[in-house]
């Protein structure tokens, strides 16, 4: 179904209207910082003072930096896990849950609870899973009679990080998801039982599509969402060891604010919006643009 | 005796249900674990002491301890930071859903030239990191003599989060029925009526789970507030903790009771704006 958009003559006002406080506080508070980061690209600024001129320095330093190549890697690696995994499960589970009565609110309510913990919180948590000494993993092992493993080595850190930050967010998806499926009328679903679809059938044929639009929403914030990935990397592993797990949030966080290089960090910034908006762009053209209405 | 009572209790209601509910429930509880022990790990850990929580991090409280709650208690102004929290977090959460709202309307239901553009831009402000505007907007507040009131929170907060706002509310509003918009345009309803009156009470799901994650965000989000609220006076809960762990060094169990104290208003509030989302969805149904 084609959606119709109505129009009548004062449609112009309307727009400018709805539209134009929302547009005034980004531009100020989120667009404007960019450009501004995108014009400290250009100088070396150490403290961010005393700014110096240095055209494309920082870019060509970006491309023979070693580091930004693992961390762009390590980031499309997330990327990756975080649409398979976070999307994959949040939609399962919002699939699940809708099928049953009892228990529903508890499931929701419980999902939920990685994402009030703060970041903080759930780093420290996993610090102490992760811990060589003394951690809850190496404890099953011991008991069991393995060897204890140095979980967070170069060759299972990226990993290691990972599913915390992939399991914090899968809750979010969920309940978007479980949002979305509101809107459904349950007119439709006697119309597919009547008809005689079977569970399969009524998700894959009546649920799902008729979500599509939030979908694409979610996984555009999936994939941004690996862009930014930042909290329980540098909580648990700083980017290391060796840049191993290192991601383009934490190497930027740490140019800016820990080696002080204003320029350079900005650079990583632009770095991560370009790429951003060429997969989301991509991501975009693949899904198409389907809109469909309830009617 | 009691217990195989119970047992065969259980073991009726499994045969009650069908072999496909019974996997269906095993797998939610097995992701609902996950989800829990975090949350009752950090609750153990507020009544310990350090020691114990390094040298046993998985093990019960040899006594109820309740040190960690009265030293945070005492040391700090807990409930003027609660009051700043809510105060910048719920304004922030009102402006958000509001302007979101309209914007979102727009989106959903008109065609207009720059919309590709706007949709673009949208997308870009998804990815910046809190930490690439802030320097920016810590200039742009000292210009405009705000830091540390509560307009410097709330201001970067909304502009954070309407962008994620917008797009989850024009997501929900584009796929709502026509139908009744047409009847009240026909009626010569104007656009203004037709978003309070009917795309407001038509998507507040979504407006429920928009308002929820923006005001968790916003309630979390200690970085931006450390740089721009980070006066005594107007200090929210977050930057609070985050002054008790450092002055009080590697005390764990006292930064899991804060923990535990920073997540108790979150989940109530979730609580109860879930009823409400439920509440929607009866209202919704019956209308239709």
């Amino acid at each position: 179904m084609e959606v119709v958009f109505i129009k009548t003559k004062d449609d112009k006002k309307v727009i400018f209207f709805f539209l134009f406080p929302a547009l005034l506080m980004m531009t100020i508070f989120l667009f404007y910082p960019i450009v501004r980061s995108f014009y400290k690209t250009f100088y070396i600024a150490v403290q961010n003072i005393n700014p110096r001129f240095v055209g494309l320095h920082n870019y060509r330093k970006l491309l023979t930096d070693p580091a930004v190549w693992i961390a762009t890697k390590n980031t499309f690696i997330f990327m990756i896990a975080a649409v398979i995994f976070q999307v994959g499960i949040g939609i399962v589970l919002a699939v699940l849950v809708d099928m049953i009565r009892a228990g529903k609110e508890f499931f929701k309510t419980v999902y939920f609870f990685p994402i009030v913990m703060s970041a903080a919180s759930l780093g420290l948590l996993f610090k102490l899973l992760y811990n060589y000494n003394s951690g809850l993993l190496n404890a099953f092992l011991i008991n069991f009679g393995y060897e204890p493993v140095l979980w967070l080595d170069a060759s299972k850190a990226l990993l290691m990080v990972m599913i915390p930050t992939l399991w914090q967010y899968v809750g979010f998806y969920f309940v978007i998801i479980l949002t979305a499926m509101t809107k459904i009328p349950e007119q439709l679903y006697e119309v597919a039982y009547l008809e005689g679809a079977s569970t399969i059938q009524r998700v894959t044929k009546v649920t799902l599509p008729l979500i599509f639009e939030d979908i694409k929403v979610i996984l555009v914030l999936a994939i941004t969402g690996a862009l930014r990935v930042f909290d329980f990397v540098w909580l648990i592993t700083q980017g290391g060891p060796f840049d191993s797990s290192q991601v383009l949030g934490t190497y930027m966080y740490s140019a800016v604010f820990q080696r002080r290089l204003f320029g350079y960090g900005s650079t990583i910034a632009i770095l991560i919006i370009v790429l951003g908006v060429i997969i989301t762009s991509i991501t975009n053209k693949l899904l198409g643009k389907r809109d469909v209405s309830i009617d | 005796m009691i217990f195989l009572k119970l047992l065969t209790r259980i073991q009726d209601y499994f045969e009650d249900i069908s072999m496909g509910k019974f996997v269906i429930y095993m797998v939610l509880i097995a992701w609902a674990s996950t989800t829990i022990m975090p949350l009752l790990w950090v609750t153990n850990n507020s009544f310990r002491t350090t020691e114990e929580i390094v040298n046993h991090p998985f093990s019960l409280p040899s006594s109820f301890n309740l040190e960690n709650y009265e030293l945070a208690q005492a040391r700090v102004a807990i409930l003027n930071s609660y009051k700043n929290s809510i105060i910048m977090s719920g304004t922030t959460v009102i402006i958000v859903l509001f302007l979101g709202g309209l914007a979102g309307y727009v989106i959903a239901r008109f065609d207009f030239v720059f919309k590709s553009v706007i949709k673009k831009l949208l997308v870009i402000g998804l990815m910046i990191p809190a930490f690439v505007t802030v320097v920016p907007v810590y200039e742009l507040l000292i210009k405009f003599d705000l830091v540390n009131t509560y307009l410097a929170l709330i201001l970067p907060h909304t502009a954070g989060n309407l962008v994620f706002a917008i797009m989850m509310l024009a997501a929900y509003m584009s796929s709502l029925s026509t139908e009744i918009e047409e009847a009240a345009l026909l009626d010569g309803a104007s656009r203004w009526q037709i978003f309070t009156r009917i795309f407001v009470p038509m998507s507040r799901p979504a407006f429920a789970t928009v308002g929820i994650f923006t005001f968790l965000w916003s309630y979390n989000d200690l970085f931006s507030a450390l740089v721009y609220v980070s006066h005594k006076e107007v200090q929210p809960i977050t930057v609070l903790l985050a002054k008790v762990s450092t002055m009080y060094g590697t005390d764990l169990g006292l930064q899991a009771t804060a923990v535990v104290i920073t997540v108790i208003p979150v989940l109530l509030v979730y609580i109860i704006l879930q009823k409400q989302i439920i509440k929607g969805l009866t209202q919704g149904a019956v209308k239709g």
